[in-house]
C-alpha cells in the first residue's frame, strides 16, 4: 500500500510521522501549486467550494506519483466537507483514475468504524500500539504548531524581513527526524532556541490581529495567499483561530489556540446560539473573544460558497458595530485576484494603525 | 518653490499632481492609461514638467493606484500606498469635516467611511465591475454620445426609465430592449445613471451608516446624472471636489508630504520621461512555488523585481536583484 493524502498546511509532516511509525509507504503529493489547482479545476464541479477543488488536485499529482490509496476524511456535516471524500472518489474514478480510498469518519459515526479504519492504516498493530504511535506523533505535531504560533506572532517584530520565516523552516527541520520521546524533546528545545534567536525589535508598534475562518483556507498558505507572512511584514502580529492539531484531534479543548470549543460557543451566543456546521459558530465567537481582549482588527477568510463563514459574514458587521472593532471579510477561491486582496489587506492595516494612534493621543 | 508630486496610475487613467507646501494644486494632468503605465507615467511626466513654473523643486513623491509599484519605482516614490488610503486622505484634505467618501474609477469604486478624521470603514467592489467608468464608456461609445456629455443627457431626462444594473452584460441587453421600445436617449441614460448607483449602494454600502458631508470622486463623478441619482437615492445633497478626476494623485502628494523628512526624497527628477524601460517576467526557479516575477530594467540594468510569494525579490535592492536573478533563473 502506498498511501498518500491531500495537503494542508503541515499535515503532511505530521503524516509522514505517523506512517514511517505503522510501517506504511506514505507517498506525499508535489506541495500545492498553480499547477495543482489547475489540475483540480478540470475536474471538479464549478459550484463546489475551493478546498475540494485543491484536494482533488492533491491527489491527481499523488496518484501521477505512484501513490495508490487516497486517505481522506469524513464528517457528519451539515458542512459539504464530510461529503467530499465521495464526491472525490466518484470524480477520480470517473476521470479513470486507479485507487483506492480509505475514509476516516470520525468516531462521531461510529467507534466501531472508526477503530477498524485505523486497523487497516497500521496493520499488525493492537490498539494499545496504535494508541501509543498516535499519542506520540500528535505530541510532535503539537510543538510543531507551537512553532507556527510563535511565528505567527513575532513575525511582526522581526528586525531583518524574511529571518522569521527563515527560522521557522528550519525549526521544522530540527523537529522532522525527531522519533522518540526523548528526541522530540530535545528537538522541541533545539527548535524553540532557533525561534528565540531571530533578532526581534519588541519596542516596534505592532498591530495585533486575529484570523478567524475557515479551516482548509485558515491552514494552507497557498490558498490563502500568504496573507499571514504578508500581514507579517507589515508590522501585524497575528493570533489564529484554528491550529492543525486542534482541528484534527478530536477533543473540545483547542490546546495549542487556547480557546476551548464551549468558551467559544458562550461568547457566541448572543448572536448565534447553535452550531451551523463547519467554522461558522467559531468565527463569531472568536472575533469576539478577540474583541474583548483588545485585538486591534479581525480578518475573517473562507471559500466562496462556504455555507457556515457566509453564515457568519452576514453576523460579523453587528459584531463589530457593537464590540467596536474592525473585521474584514475575504471570500477566496480560484478566482480571486491577489492584488485586490493585498490592496485592501493593505488599507485595513492602514485604518487600524491610525485608529490606534488616534486612540492613544486622545487618551494621553 | 517647493512641491510635492502625486502619481496616480489606475486602469483607465493616469493622473499627476504637484501640490505646493500648503497643499494646493499647483499643477495636473489626467490622461488616458491605455495599457500601458509606463509609457503613460513618462508622458505624464513631461506634460506636467512643461505646465509647471520653472523655479520648482521637487520635494517629495507619492504613487497610488494599481500600477502603484511599477510607477514608484520609475519615478523614485518616498512612499507607495494603496488608493483606499490615498483617496481618503485627499477627502479630508478637500473637505475636513467629510464623513463618507465615495469613489467610483475606471474599474474599481469604493466606499470609505470616516469619523473625526479617521477611517473607520470601507469597501471596494470584490465580484463585478458593472457601474464603474468602464462600462459607462463602453456605453457612451456604444451609443455615440461622448462621455463627457453623458451627464448633461441625463439630466434632460423626464421620466425614469427602470434599467437592470446587476450585471454589465444584462444592463447592456436591457438598455438594447428599452431603445427598441422607443424610449427617449436622455430618460435611458439616466436610467442607467440610476441603475448605477443602486448597484453602487447594494454592493458596497449596504449595512452601512452615510453620515454627511458625503463627497463624491473619481472619474465618474464628472457626470451629473450620477451626481443627481445619488442625491435621489441618499435624499441629501453631495459635494463633489473641485480636482473630483485626480484625487488619488492628491492623496499620494499629501502622503509623500507627510513621510519626507529634511527634504530627503527619492524623486529621480522629470528627466526620467526619456528613460528607455523594460519589462519582462520569468518564473522563479528558487523554490517548488515557481512564482512567476517581473523585473524592471534600463539598458539591461535591473531597477526592481516584485510578483514573488516569499518576498524576497521586493526587498532586494537592484544590485542584490541581480545576484538573486544569477541564481533563480
Amino acid at each position: 500500500m502506498k498511501a498518500t493524502a491531500p495537503h494542508m498546511g503541515r499535515l503532511d509532516l505530521v503524516l509522514k510521522d505517523i506512517f514511517s511509525r505503522t510501517g506504511i509507504d506514505f507517498v506525499m503529493p508535489p506541495r500545492t501549486s498553480a499547477k495543482t489547482m489547475q489540475l483540480g479545476l478540470r475536474y471538479s464541479p464549478e459550484f463546489a467550494c475551493l478546498p475540494l477543488k485543491v484536494t482533488i488536485g492533491n491527489f491527481i499529482e499523488a496518484i501521477e506519483a505512484g501513490a495508490d490509496t487516497l486517505l481522506m476524511a469524513g464528517g457528519v456535516g451539515p458542512c459539504r466537507f464530510g461529503y467530499y471524500a465521495e464526491i472525490q472518489r466518484y470524480v477520480l474514478q470517473e476521470a479513470n483514475y486507479k485507487f483506492n480510498m480509505i475514509v476516516l469518519e470520525p468516531p462521531a459515526v461510529g467507534w466501531k468504524l472508526f477503530i477498524e479504519t485505523l486497523r487497516l492504516l497500521a496493520p499488525g498493530k493492537s490498539i494499545y500500539q496504535i494508541w501509543q504511535i498516535i499519542r506520540i506523533s500528535f505530541r510532535k505535531a503539537r510543538i510543531m504548531d507551537k512553532l507556527e504560533k510563535y511565528a505567527l506572532k513575532y513575525r511582526a517584530y522581526e528586525v531583518h524581513r524574511g529571518d522569521t520565516t527563515e527560522a521557522h523552516k528550519k525549526a521544522l527541520e530540527i523537529m522532522e527526524p525527531a522519533f522518540t520521546d526523548m528526541e522530540i524533546t530535545k528537538a522541541s528545545e533545539k527548535a524553540f532556541a532557533v525561534m528565540e534567536a531571530i533578532e526581534k525589535d519588541m519596542d516596534k508598534p505592532v498591530l495585533r490581529v486575529g484570523i478567524v475562518g475557515e479551516f482548509y483556507v485558515l491552514l494552507e498558505p497557498f490558498v490563502n495567499l500568504d496573507v499571514e507572512e504578508y500581514l507579517g511584514h507589515m508590522g501585524v502580529s497575528l493570533e489564529r483561530s484554528v491550529y492543525l492539531t486542534d482541528w484534527i484531534s478530536p477533543s473540545s479543548k483547542n490546546q495549542i489556540m487556547g480557546i476551548s470549543d464551549e468558551e467559544i460557543a458562550r461568547a457566541a451566543k448572543p448572536y448565534l446560539n447553535h452550531f451551523v456546521g463547519g467554522e461558522g459558530l467559531p468565527s463569531v465567537g472568536h472575533t469576539i473573544i478577540y474583541a474583548k481582549e483588545g485585538f486591534d482588527g479581525i480578518v475573517h477568510l473562507f471559500p466562496f460558497t462556504c455555507m457556515p463563514d457566509t453564515i457568519a459574514k452576514s453576523i460579523l458587521p453587528q459584531v463589530s458595530r457593537d464590540l467596536d472593532i474592525p473585521v474584514i471579510s475575504f471570500v477566496l477561491d480560484e478566482q480571486t485576484g491577489k492584488a485586490g486582496v493585498l490592496t485592501r489587506l493593505e488599507a485595513f492595516v492602514d485604518l487600524l494603525a491610525s485608529r490606534k494612534k488616534h486612540r492613544e493621543l486622545a487618551r494621553v | 518653490m517647493k512641491g510635492f508630486l502625486g502619481v496616480d496610475v489606475g486602469s483607465v487613467s493616469t493622473n499627476l499632481v504637484v501640490l505646493d507646501e500648503r497643499g494646493n494644486v499647483v499643477s495636473l494632468i489626467y490622461r488616458r492609461t491605455q495599457g500601458q503605465p509606463i509609457n503613460a507615467v513618462k508622458e505624464g511626466m513631461k506634460e506636467i514638467q512643461a505646465d509647471l513654473p520653472g523655479d520648482i523643486e521637487i520635494i517629495g513623491v507619492g504613487t497610488t493606484g494599481s500600477a502603484r509599484y511599477l510607477s514608484g519605482v520609475m519615478v523614485g516614490a518616498d512612499i507607495v500606498k494603496n488608493e483606499i488610503t490615498a483617496h481618503a486622505v485627499a477627502a479630508t484634505h478637500v473637505v475636513p469635516q467629510v464623513r463618507t467618501v465615495l469613489e467610483i474609477g475606471g474599474q474599481d469604486s469604493k466606499i470609505i467611511l470616516l469619523r473625526d478624521g479617521i477611517v473607520i470603514d470601507f469597501a471596494m467592489n470584490t465580484v463585478c465591475a458593472a457601474g464603474t467608468g468602464s462600462f459607462l464608456d463602453h456605453q457612451s461609445t456604444r451609443l455615440g454620445i461622448p462621455i463627457e456629455e453623458f451627464g448633461s443627457y441625463a439630466l434632460q431626462a423626464d421620466v425614469s426609465c427602470q434599467i437592470a444594473g446587476r450585471c454589465s452584460v444584462f444592463a447592456e441587453s436591457d438598455m438594447v430592449h428599452k431603445q427598441q421600445m422607443g424610449y427617449r436617449m436622455e430618460d435611458i441614460i439616466y436610467g442607467l445613471c440610476q441603475a448605477l448607483v443602486r448597484n453602487y449602494l447594494n454592493n458596497l454600502a449596504k449595512g452601512k451608516e452615510l453620515l454627511t458631508p458625503i463627497v463624491f470622486q473619481g472619474g465618474v463623478a464628472a457626470n451629473a446624472g450620477m451626481k443627481k441619482a445619488f442625491e435621489e437615492a441618499l435624499q441629501t445633497e453631495i459635494v463633489i471636489p473641485k480636482h473630483h478626476h485626480v484625487m488619488g494623485a492628491i492623496g499620494a502628494a499629501l502622503l509623500a508630504r507627510g513621510t519626507v523628512r529634511d527634504g530627503k526624497t527619492n524623486f529621480k527628477g522629470f528627466e526620467i520621461a526619456s528613460i528607455d524601460y523594460q519589462t519582462r517576467s520569468f518564473h522563479c526557479k528558487g523554490c517548488e512555488n515557481n512564482c512567476e516575477i517581473v523585473r524592471i530594467q534600463v539598458s539591461g540594468k535591473t531597477l526592481a523585481c516584485w510578483g514573488g510569494r516569499c518576498g524576497k525579490w521586493e526587498v532586494a535592492t537592484a544590485e542584490e536583484a541581480e545576484l538573486l536573478l544569477q541564481t533563480s533563473i
